[in-house]
């Protein structure tokens, strides 16, 4: 039914996302993408996994559909399901089906949240068939030319128990991520934000104090993102102490240690 | 005492030696005369002291006091008296000390208050005179005379950190008190036993007030007085600080930050802040006043001091973390040099610079330690050291350092304006490392030596820079370097080698009559329990085989069913086919649907960890009524089943035993780890089982805690076997060691860890009631313990 019809235009990417570049992840992801290969991103959180494909999007100006996997994700979540209307059943595509008909890029971010039976249904889309079989229906999607699978995936809290299973790791491409150079990063958050190099600097070196705790205590250390926040705070005005304590200390870590000694930090870096 | 003018010629003129004199034809015309104003002129100061020495003439003949060794030093406290006292303190001191010499205790009661007295009646007032005199007269009046000598000895000191007049009333009450409550009586009538520890605790008291509030000090000496009041060795060892307790209460109730609760904090800074990382040993600082030990890193670690008190507005955990800025920094830029080159003035310079380099580098990497340094850096007076008396090397080096540190220094000297131009110069062009900084010491040493840099005397006042280490790590010397290495070498255990049994924990216990805990009162041993031949359990398995067949089928049953289906969900994962078509039913038939048509799945697993606690006292060897085994042997069949059950279920466990032989020997006995398979090595050490000693249950309940919180498991278990109540033979009261498993069970429930009873003693009613509340099983028939043991888990855990 409505696949067809779908708005391509929604789904495109008009302004150029900001993206700095960290190796030759760009050309890299263009080569994969010319020969359609899914990609696998890995990484940890906030480092610009998200922002990356969206710039690749915009760069090659295809539609970009995201899903944000959890643990109650299923299969039907994905590729579609059956409502019940006055008249019936209606059948409703699912976002991968979508991506599949229209040709997009389907990004399904943190990949291991979705439960295993749930990451099987990307398998035919992934090798040489590029089909996706909706059973309940009865169909059979060949998917569009331009149709790609990238999904994300955080090696960091990796347990037993979350962990691509290797039949699906080895049907992608992968480009690893990680928090940029200190020096990189100090752009990245002058750039995105407009604050002046110096206390871009700072807030930078708290970062690094922070994710030199990991494993110690913290799961995850402080990602570019709460930078970005922390350095839009203080932009807006906020003392820089208690932005850095609001935006990087406060959201990760309860542990009563661990906060003392980053508002410690903070207080050394910002004398 | 402080000497003054009066030379020791005059002092021991032949007026004041009492044994050389008539007493009775002192108060002459003369001495009433003198009082008067001297006449002014050239010989006023000379004639003054006539005065005085017929003054003393008056005040010697109130005192009456026969000692020859109070005439010799008569004349000078006198002269401090004058000074120090107002007239009427003048006159109560005499009399005071008069007292003194006629109270039969020898000379040195009056002999020490007449030094003493004048100084510390400037701190704490005259009027303070009454309470300490009432004080004395206590002590005089009951068995304690020996103790009146050492409390006037302490004095100055307890002056000196209790200044004010309330604080010093406190302390001689609490004082008071102790003497009281620790002086023997017989027949609850006379007291006739001196208090043990009354003197003990004056020569420790300097000590103490060191580290203690008041408020600290009555608590330890409380506990002193509780636990040690029919021990009088034990009470001297207390009040001594010779015994460990009397450290760890002291610890306790030490002010400041100590080390030990920060470990983890500082840890953290190292690694966030600094990609540095090692050990952090304290060393104490407690008992060394004088020579105060500095922090420093070595191959083992970083020593710092075990606690730091707030210090110029920054807080003790800020203190510790400039101490180690300071040493990450000698870590990262600090490089050896060879020491045999320089002089020791040259070397402290060249320390000194560098530890200005290594602050200077570490405070352009945090802007914020400025703050720390500047506050706890001293800034020695520019005049402070009179350079004609005494050397001034270390005075020069520390204004040089303040200078560098502190850009707003008010120093005139031009030598450390230069040198501090110099040193900022040299930094701005490049980090220099330790060799330059060693020659621009160098030359400093140069520019501004001294003659009297050889004295003796050196200038310390506000020279010592507490955060900054000893630099050892500075120096390499060429003609030590090879001992250095075999004296570690020696430090290295044999290859090979191994320890035996692990060194002890301690733990606390619960004293139930003051409702506190006697902080490391227990040391428990840990280690593997020896082993026996593992095929002995396998046959007493072969021996239950009906029994483990119907253990079998229960087991089987409440074996964990990976996926349970929830239905009639708003939102699931799947459509429930039956409801859905129902609800579509109801929908065509125009009434109103249920919306919950979906279903989804949850895995229940078990998730449950245990510990089997076994009780291996001396009582399990009696034979079990109506069997031919023994408590121990029924034990062990029964434990053999557990283990073979918990096994199949596939739950984590581990069994341990434990007896005791008093407080300083309890035995935790490792039978099974929860990493450790259900295999021949465990089957070995449980047939190996043996019973002995006494049961202090609490200790062992606590350590078997320690292992089993660490556990991540959703549930966790902790099942006793024991055959009686907690006792031990150095606790008298038996209530004590119920009142502290009790506790023991208490801390368990609050770290989830349910901690259940299986005993086999049919009188526990009594008891075991009050430790566990309702978490235990008596088992009357110990003959079916085999049986009944392994159904009690499997229910227990369904």
């Amino acid at each position: 039914m409505g696949g067809n019809m779908t708005d391509k235009d929604q789904y495109k990417i008009h302004q150029e996302p900001f993206y700095q570049a960290q190796g030759n992840e760009v050309t890299l992801y263009e080569a994969a993408y010319a020969a359609r290969l899914p990609v696998m991103v890995k990484g940890p959180t906030g480092c610009g996994k998200s922002r990356f494909i969206e710039y690749m999007a915009w760069k090659l100006n295809k539609p970009l559909i995201t899903v944000a996997c959890n643990e109650d994700m299923t299969a039907s979540d994905l590729v579609g399901r059956y409502l019940l209307d006055a008249n019936g059943t209606r059948w409703l595509d699912g976002p991968l089906t979508t991506a599949a008909r229209i040709g997009a890029i389907c990004y399904l971010d943190e990949i291991v949240e979705a439960r295993q039976d749930t990451t099987v249904v990307i398998h035919p889309l992934t090798d040489h068939r590029r089909t996706l079989p909706l059973d309940k229906k009865g169909e059979l999607i060949q998917a569009h030319p331009d149709f790609q699978l990238v999904i994300s995936y955080n090696p960091g809290y990796q347990s037993l128990l979350k962990d691509l299973k290797q039949s699906t790791k080895q049907r992608f491409t992968a480009l690893d991520f990680d928090y940029p150079t200190s020096k990189l990063e100090t752009e990245i958050l002058s750039k995105e934000t407009g604050m002046d190099a110096d206390i871009c600097a700072k807030l930078v070196k708290i970062g690094v104090a922070a994710r030199n705790l990991k494993g110690h205590g913290l799961d995850e250390g402080v990602s570019t993102r709460l930078l970005v926040y922390a350095a839009t705070l203080i932009k807006s005005g906020v003392e820089p102490r208690d932005a850095c304590r609001m935006a990087m200390v406060r959201p990760i870590t309860d542990d009563a240690d661990i906060r003392d000694t980053l508002d410690h930090a903070i207080d050394a870096v910002f004398a | 005492m402080e000497i003054t003018t009066i030379s020791d010629g005059q002092a021991r003129s032949p007026h004041l030696n009492p044994l050389e004199e008539q007493p009775a034809n002192r108060l002459s015309p003369q001495a009433g005369k003198s009082l008067v104003i001297p006449r002014a002129g050239e010989r006023e100061s000379e004639s003054l002291r006539e005065i005085q020495v017929n003054e003393f003439e008056i005040y010697w003949q109130q005192l009456d006091c026969g000692f020859p060794r109070v005439g010799e030093v008569f004349a000078d406290c006198m002269q401090d008296a004058l000074v120090k006292l107002s007239g009427e303190g003048v006159s109560a001191y005499i009399e005071y000390a008069r007292f003194l010499g006629k109270m039969g205790r020898g000379a040195e009661p009056i002999l020490i208050f007449l030094e003493e007295w004048p100084g510390i009646a400037r701190k704490s007032g005259e009027d303070a005179l009454p309470a300490i005199a009432e004080c004395i007269r206590r002590m005089y009046k009951s068995p304690n005379g020996k103790a009146i000598t050492p409390f006037l000895q302490s004095l100055p000191s307890v002056v000196r950190r209790l200044p004010a007049r309330q604080q010093l009333q406190e302390y001689l009450n609490l004082i008071l008190d102790l003497m009281e409550r620790t002086t023997g009586s017989i027949h609850g009538i006379h007291q006739t036993f001196a208090s043990p520890g009354l003197p003990s605790l004056f020569k420790q008291i300097a000590v103490l007030l060191g580290q203690l509030s008041l408020a600290g000090l009555k608590n330890w000496v409380d506990y002193g007085v509780r636990y040690y009041n029919d021990h009088p060795e034990r009470q001297i060892d207390y009040f001594s600080l010779q015994s460990a307790d009397s450290r760890a209460v002291l610890q306790r109730e030490r002010h400041g930050t100590l080390l030990m609760d920060n470990e983890r904090k500082l840890d953290m800074y190292l690694r966030g802040l600094w990609q540095d990382e090692d050990l952090l040993i304290p060393y104490s600082s407690m008992f060394d006043e004088l020579r105060q030990p500095v922090p420093y890193y070595d191959n083992l670690g970083i020593r710092l001091p075990d606690v730091y008190n707030d210090m110029n507005g920054v807080s003790g955990i800020d203190r510790y973390r400039a101490t180690l800025a300071h040493m990450v920094g000698h870590r990262r830029w600090s490089t050896k040099i060879f020491a045999d080159n320089f002089s020791p003035f040259q070397r402290m310079a060249a320390e000194c610079l560098e530890d200005s380099r290594v602050e200077y580098l570490a405070m352009r990497e945090y802007p914020g330690l400025r703050r720390l340094f500047l506050a706890l850096h001293p800034a020695p007076a520019e005049d402070a050291c009179d350079p004609e008396r005494e050397s001034g090397v270390r005075h020069r080096l520390t204004m040089l350092s303040r200078a560098i540190l502190d850009p707003q220094h008010t120093y005139k000297n031009a030598h450390v304006i230069e040198f501090a131009q110099r040193f900022h110069a040299l930094m701005q062009e490049g980090d220099m490392n330790t060799q330059e900084i060693a020659s621009l010491a160098v030359s400093f040493v140069a520019r501004t030596r001294r003659q009297s840099d050889q004295l003796a005397r050196t200038h310390f006042k506000d020279t010592v820079v507490s955060y900054r280490d000893d630099n050892r790590q500075m120096w390499h010397f060429i003609e030590e370097d090879d001992e250095g290495e075999v004296a570690d070498q020696h430090r290295k255990m044999e290859p090979g080698k191994e320890i035996e049994g692990l060194p002890p924990r301690h733990y606390p216990e619960w004293d139930y009559n003051n409702q506190s805990y006697r902080p490391d009162w227990v040391s428990v041993y840990e280690n593997l329990h020896p082993k026996g031949n593992a095929a002995d359990i396998d046959r007493l398995l072969v021996k239950h085989a009906s029994l483990a067949k119907r253990l079998k089928k229960m087991l089987d049953l409440i074996k964990p069913q990976d996926k349970v289906r929830i239905r009639y969900q708003e939102e699931g994962s799947e459509l429930d086919l039956d409801v859905a078509l129902r609800s579509l039913i109801d929908f065509k038939g125009g009434s109103s649907p249920d919306p919950r048509i979906n279903m989804s799945h949850k895995t229940s697993g078990r998730n449950i960890a245990v510990t089997v606690l076994l009780d291996l006292s001396e009582s399990l060897n009696e034979k079990a009524a109506g069997s031919e085994q023994t408590i121990l042997e029924l034990s062990q069949e029964a434990v053999s089943l557990l283990a073979w059950a918990i096994e199949k279920l596939g739950d984590p466990f581990a069994i341990a035993g434990f007896h005791s032989n008093t407080r300083h020997d309890v035995r935790y006995m490792h039978i099974k780890g929860f990493s450790e398979k259900w295999d021949d090595e465990v089957k070995g050490r449980l047939a190996a089982m043996e019973a002995s000693y006494s049961t202090r249950m609490g200790a062992a309940m606590r350590h078997a805690s320690h292992y089993l919180e660490k556990q991540q498991a959703d549930k966790k278990l902790m099942l006793i076997l024991t055959d009686g109540e907690p006792a031990d033979i150095d606790s008298k009261d038996g209530r004590i060691l119920i009142e502290d498993a009790r506790r023991a069970v208490a801390e368990l429930d609050q770290e989830g860890i349910y901690a259940y009873c299986i005993n086999l003693d049919p009188k526990a009613d009594e008891y075991v009631k009050d430790i566990f509340g309702k978490q235990y099983t008596i088992i009357d028939k110990v003959a079916d313990l085999p049986a009944k043991l392994p159904q009690l888990f499997i229910s227990l855990t369904k």
